[in-house]
């Protein structure tokens, strides 16, 4: 069996054409026929019809046709398809026999030659018995012809002749034999190529006829032979379509067949060749040796050709017979063919994206390369595809795969991947067996004893002789044999687990936290070291447990016991650190776990976690432990639950614990803008002597923004403070406290806007302690928020009245009237307002003096303090939104508040008043009171305001409360800016509040100006007294 | 009938695998992790259908030439798979039985989830579980 054999056989490979023969040429010594012969096959370019031809002699034996079976009744077939059946048609059963024969149409001995000419078509006739193979005569002649139909002799002679070959017209042709010789065949070989079609047509109809007598049962395999030959003869007739067609429906077929171990192979040869075919898009480009043909049938035994019988007729036989084929096996070299197949079948499963088949595949090809002895190679494609597995906890294939790897890396004396597969082997997610791990485990200490592992069983011997001088060669090496193996990435035989003991730590108390240790192997294993490396790694040096070296050989017992895990039990490690006062509110974490196997004179191999341990395997173990509602056997004192360890990698370093107390005392609200007083008492509990006092307070950071421009904190009350003082004040010093001592801190704080505020006071010291012997300074604070909220002291109203107190909408140009303001207290403690001042606009002037009224009152919660000014506001014409009125200003402080605090000023801007003009001003001069039959004198003042003459009528409506004299209607004229004077003399004749005659004055130019406006100016009431009596009259005494 | 049977856990991990004693357990194990990859491209073309509509059964995932072996998968409505290696040969075997078989499995594997024992995720170590797998694979051979 030569390796070819596994290629195609080249007629299948082939592209098959149309197989046309031309008989009657002498190539060898005829020179036209020569010519003619090239011009068939040389420069056969694409644009040519596909055939293939070949010169025979007249008299060549075609293949016998065997007789055509009417029935297949009794027909068993022997195998799918015989080894010849292709070859034959391509390249021995033409499609169409041509006969080259030359011959004139003005041939004098025309008989003759005629009569030779049919005979040689019957001779070719005699051999083509039975089968449909059409023949064609070609007349090779020397003239050129003349058109068709011109030369009677020509016509009639070849009637004559196609009589006599029994041609029909269409199968004789003519080939003059002059300069466009070429373009002769061409139209020849078109000619010769529809004949052959035809052919071909009629073959596949032949093969189709059979297709009726076949059934199901006995016939399985005809119908996969018909099927493809009808397939393969499309092929040649060059109607692709129909051809893939059919191949496919063969396909189908194939996979019907039954298939049973002795014909397995036939059919999946069969499968293999029609699948080929009809995937036409995959040509073989490169067939090395054609078939040597020995079979009858493709795939099958050639010592069993033709059994159908599935039972062994003669297994002395078969037994030879395999022992032959397997003789033939053994000079292949099986791995290549199979490595390359693999490695195709491994890029086909990565382009359809199937990881796991692709996985698989690798494995074979690995194991193949491991047994080619190319261990390199089947130990990189192993490697690749055992983290596929691990992730997807395939224990017992990651395990054999494994087994395998170990294998190679023994046979290399690769000591480190040697050392990782063995760690992963005896590790728990190996499916070994005890016995096998116990092996392994031996193998393993003897490597790190710096001695050679025992050979891993089902070895090649030769390769076992090579490895172990390839072992005896490292132990002489000196160089480097540390080796650090990472085992996140795979699942070993020891776990480790971290765990601080707390998440935080303060700084004055020492970090706590252990190592937990346990091996799955079969056997105790011994550990040089075991080391802790930190994120600070100036802790690294205080977590390290090394053993003893030989000084203190007398704790070895102690040390033995304490360096070694066994399987199974749980190991804890408990290590202590003083954390650094540099890490106080830093994360102290746990960068790196190292185990150290083995020693450091032979062999060490160091175990090394990243953070807080965990292996691949690790992170699923703990989350099915989490889930479990399982109850754990109780385990002796001091033993744990592997499953119930929960790594914690990081701890955070705190400061230490304030033993102080800061209190604050203070008496809200606060007021806009006061200096509000915080007082801070610090006392110190510490035992010892506290340095550095510091204190920070003031808003706290973080709220709004605008908070921090609108709040000022000083430490000086006896000053406002304005802007520039900050929001919060930083390190305050303090000094130092003794034991038990206090101190005492006024702060000041100024709000300018109302709402809360939180405050913060933030004391912080030095102390020095001592822990584990170490002296260290502790900084420590304690803070204390507090809200406070600010409110406005007071709420001021300010009104606009007439001198008759009567609320005014507007003020009238050059006319008195008054301002009230109204201060209502709104703080909860006494305020005393100590002074108060009204700071007039330009536009208004003061009536009389505008001194404060309010000096030195002191105000409860809820009282209110009111003033009132009189003011004039001189004529302005009419102002867009009033006119400005000017500020008023409040010195006021909290009444409890010592001397040395300063006034705050309060100033309130004063609404703006709208000021109109009148023409004319109508004011009484009248005493305040009357009193019964005494007269009262009343003089009115009429002021014309404007520029104009007035024409004024004046009316006094009579009382029944009053007589009077005086002028009771009048008209007169008042010239511009002059003033009249009305004189009346009132008598009143009643007591208690009396109408007067109401005065009533119309101007005849300002229809507008009405009495109701004009009772706004003049009284229209007195108050009259009853007539007044002696005082010595005895009536009131004796009241 | 069945050769070989496999439940696999929501993240492709083997919850419990059971092959014919007679045969390389390690080329089951491989079988049924490379079947995988088509219950995962199953899957995924499944995953526009609506849920409560979906078939649970996935059909035939791939023959393998080598061993005259089908293997067929089955999924639950919670990602667990069961695979089902059969042999090829047995021509009594149609759809219709490897669904019941399926069925059988999925109900046998509902009384496991139901034991307030069980851990999900755990391996399954289950008598009456065993013994049905057991019945499936005897039934026939």
């Amino acid at each position: 069996m030569s390796p070819t054999q596994w290629d195609f056989p080249v007629e299948l490979c082939c592209r098959p054409m149309a197989f046309v023969t031309l008989t009657g040429l002498d190539v060898v010594y005829n020179a036209v026929h020569r010519a003619v012969w090239d011009a068939f096959c040389a420069n056969r370019r694409a644009d040519r019809v596909p055939i293939s031809f070949k010169v025979l002699p007249g008299d060549h034996e075609y293949p016998k046709c065997r007789p055509k079976r009417t029935s297949y009744e009794w027909y068993i077939p022997k195998g799918i398809l015989k080894t010849g059946w292709m070859n034959k048609h391509l390249n021995l059963v033409p499609a169409l026999v041509v006969v080259f024969y030359e011959l004139d149409w003005d041939e004098p001995q025309w008989k003759e030659k005629q009569s030779e000419c049919a005979t040689r078509v019957e001779i070719v006739r005699q051999s083509l018995q039975g089968r449909n193979t059409k023949v064609a005569v070609v007349l090779i002649q020397k003239k050129t012809p003349l058109p068709p139909g011109e030369d009677v002799t020509a016509s009639e002679r070849a009637a004559a002749l196609c009589n006599a070959c029994e041609l029909s017209g269409k199968s004789l042709f003519v080939l003059p034999h002059t300069d466009h010789l070429v373009g002769y065949i061409i139209r020849l070989e078109n000619a010769f190529y529809e004949h052959a079609q035809t052919y071909y047509y009629t073959e596949i109809r032949r093969v189709k006829s059979h297709k009726e007598f076949l059934n199901k049962t006995t016939h399985q395999l005809l119908f996969v032979r018909h099927q493809f030959k009808i397939a393969f003869f499309s092929e040649l007739k060059q109607d692709t379509q129909n051809a893939l067609k059919n191949y496919r429906t063969a396909y189908n077929l194939v996979h019907e067949l039954r298939a049973h171990e002795t014909n397995i192979l036939e059919i999946k040869t069969m499968a293999g060749f029609i699948n080929y075919k009809a995937s036409v898009t995959y040509p073989n480009p490169d067939p090395l040796e054609t078939q040597t043909g020995v079979l009858d049938f493709y795939g099958q035994r050639s010592w069993r050709q033709g059994i159908l019988s599935f039972d062994l007729s003669d297994p002395e036989k078969e037994k030879v017979g395999i022992l032959a084929v397997q003789l033939k096996e053994r000079s292949v070299v099986h791995s290549e063919i199979i490595i390359t197949l693999l490695s195709n079948a491994v890029a086909q499963f990565k382009k359809y994206k199937c990881p796991r088949m692709k996985s698989h595949l690798m494995v074979q090809m690995g194991e193949e390369y491991y047994y080619a002895k190319d261990y390199t190679k089947a130990l990189k494609l192993l490697d690749y595809v055992m983290c596929d597995y691990r992730s997807e906890g395939w224990w017992t294939l990651l395990t054999s795969i494994l087994t395998t790897a170990l294998k190679c890396s023994y046979l290399m004396a690769q000591l480190k991947d040697y050392i990782t597969y063995s760690l992963e082997l005896l590790g728990r997610a190996s499916t070994l067996k005890d016995d096998q791990k116990s092996r392994i485990e031996k193998n393993l200490i003897n490597v790190l004893m710096n001695e050679s592992p025992d050979p891993e069983p089902d070895c090649d011997v030769l390769a076992v002789k090579t490895a172990q001088k390839l072992w005896s060669d490292r132990i002489s090496l000196a160089g480097s044999n540390v080796f650090t193996i990472g085992m996140q990435d795979f699942v070993p035989f020891v776990q480790c687990k971290a765990k601080f003991h707390a998440p935080s730590f303060h700084v004055d108390v020492p970090v706590r936290f252990d190592i937990y240790l346990r091996a799955d192997c079969p056997h105790p294993i011994r550990f040089s070291k075991l080391c802790v490396s930190f994120n600070n790694q100036e802790y690294n040096q205080f977590c390290v447990i090394e053993e003893a070296t030989k000084a203190s050989e007398v704790l070895e017992n102690l040390t033995q016991g304490k360096m070694c895990l066994v399987p199974g039990k749980t190991r804890k490690f408990l290590f202590k650190f003083v954390a650094k006062t540099e890490d106080v509110g830093k994360k102290v974490e746990i960068t790196s776990v190292d185990l150290v196997l083995g020693h450091e004179t032979g062999r060490c191999v160091v175990l090394n976690w990243q953070g807080g341990g965990g292996d691949a395997a690790s992170s699923q173990e703990a989350l099915q432990a989490s889930r479990s509602f399982k109850r754990r056997p109780k385990l002796p004192d001091n033993e744990l639950h592997w499953d119930s360890i929960v790594i914690q990698a990081s701890t955070m370093i705190i400061s230490r614990v304030p033993n102080i107390s800061v209190h604050l005392r203070h008496d809200p609200p606060a007021l806009t803008n006061e200096m509000y007083c915080l007082v801070v008492t610090v006392e110190s509990h510490e035992k010892t002597q506290i340095r550095d006092v510091k204190l920070t307070a003031g808003l706290k950071p973080g709220q709004d923004a605008n908070l921090t421009q609108k709040t000022h904190v000083s430490l000086h009350g006896t000053e406002l403070c304005d802007e520039s003082y900050p929001a919060l004040l930083t390190d305050i010093s303090v000094g130092d406290l003794h034991p038990g001592e206090q101190l005492e801190k006024m702060l000041y704080v100024r709000c300018g806007t109302v709402g809360s505020r939180m405050f913060l006071v933030y004391v912080s010291y030095l102390i020095n302690t001592t822990i584990e012997d170490k002296e260290i300074v502790c900084k420590c604070h304690k803070d204390e928020t507090v809200t406070i909220e600010t409110v406005f002291p007071f709420d001021v109203a300010v009104k606009f009245v007439s001198t008759k107190f009567e609320h005014l909408e507007r003020v009238y140009a050059d006319i008195p009237f008054l301002l009230m303001t109204d201060l209502l207290s709104a703080s909860p403690w006494a305020l005393t307002v100590v002074s108060s001042e009204l700071q007039l606009a330009p536009s208004m002037t003061p009536v009389d003096q505008l001194e404060s009224q309010v000096d030195k009152v002191v105000l409860q919660t809820g009282e209110s303090a009111s003033e009132c000014f009189c003011l004039r506001c001189p004529s302005v014409g009419s102002v867009e939104g009033g006119v400005a009125t000017g500020h008023y200003i409040i010195s006021w402080k909290r009444t409890s508040a010592m001397g040395n605090v300063p006034v705050i000023s309060t100033v309130i801007t004063l609404p703006h008043v709208i000021v109109e003009n009148i023409p004319l001003h109508v004011n009484a001069d009248l005493p305040s009171f009357g009193r019964v039959r005494e007269s009262l004198p009343v003089k009115y003042h009429l002021q014309n305001k404007t520029n104009l003459v007035q024409d004024v009528e004046i009316s006094v409506e009579p009382s029944d409360a009053f007589m009077f004299s005086g002028l009771k209607q009048i008209r007169l004229r008042i010239l511009p800016g002059t003033e009249q004077e009305m004189l009346y003399n009132f008598y009143p004749l009643m007591a208690g509040y009396q109408q007067l005659p109401s005065l009533n004055v119309t101007l005849l130019r300002f229809p507008h100006f009405t009495n109701q406006l004009l009772r706004r100016f003049i009284p229209t009431s007195i108050f009259v007294k009853p007539q007044g009596r002696l005082v010595d009259d005895t009536s009131i005494a004796a009241a | 009938m069945a050769v070989c049977v496999a439940v696999i856990a929501k993240e492709n991990y083997p919850l419990y695998i059971r092959s014919i004693p007679t045969e390389n357990e390690l080329k089951f194990h491989y079988m049924v992790h490379t079947s995988l990859d088509v219950v995962d491209e199953k899957i995924s073309a499944m995953g526009k259908a609506l849920v409560d509509q979906r078939e649970l059964y996935l059909g035939l995932l791939y023959p393998t030439e080598d061993y005259k072996l089908c293997s067929y998968g089955y999924v639950t409505n919670s990602k667990v798979k069961f695979v089902m290696v059969v042999d090829s040969s047995n021509t009594a075997l149609r759809d219709n039985e490897i669904r019941s078989m399926f069925r059988k499995l999925h109900n046998s594997y509902t009384d496991v989830m139901c034991n307030p024992f069980y851990n999900p995720g755990d391996r399954i170590q289950s008598r009456a579980f065993d013994s049905m797998v057991t019945s499936m694979m005897v039934q026939v051979c």
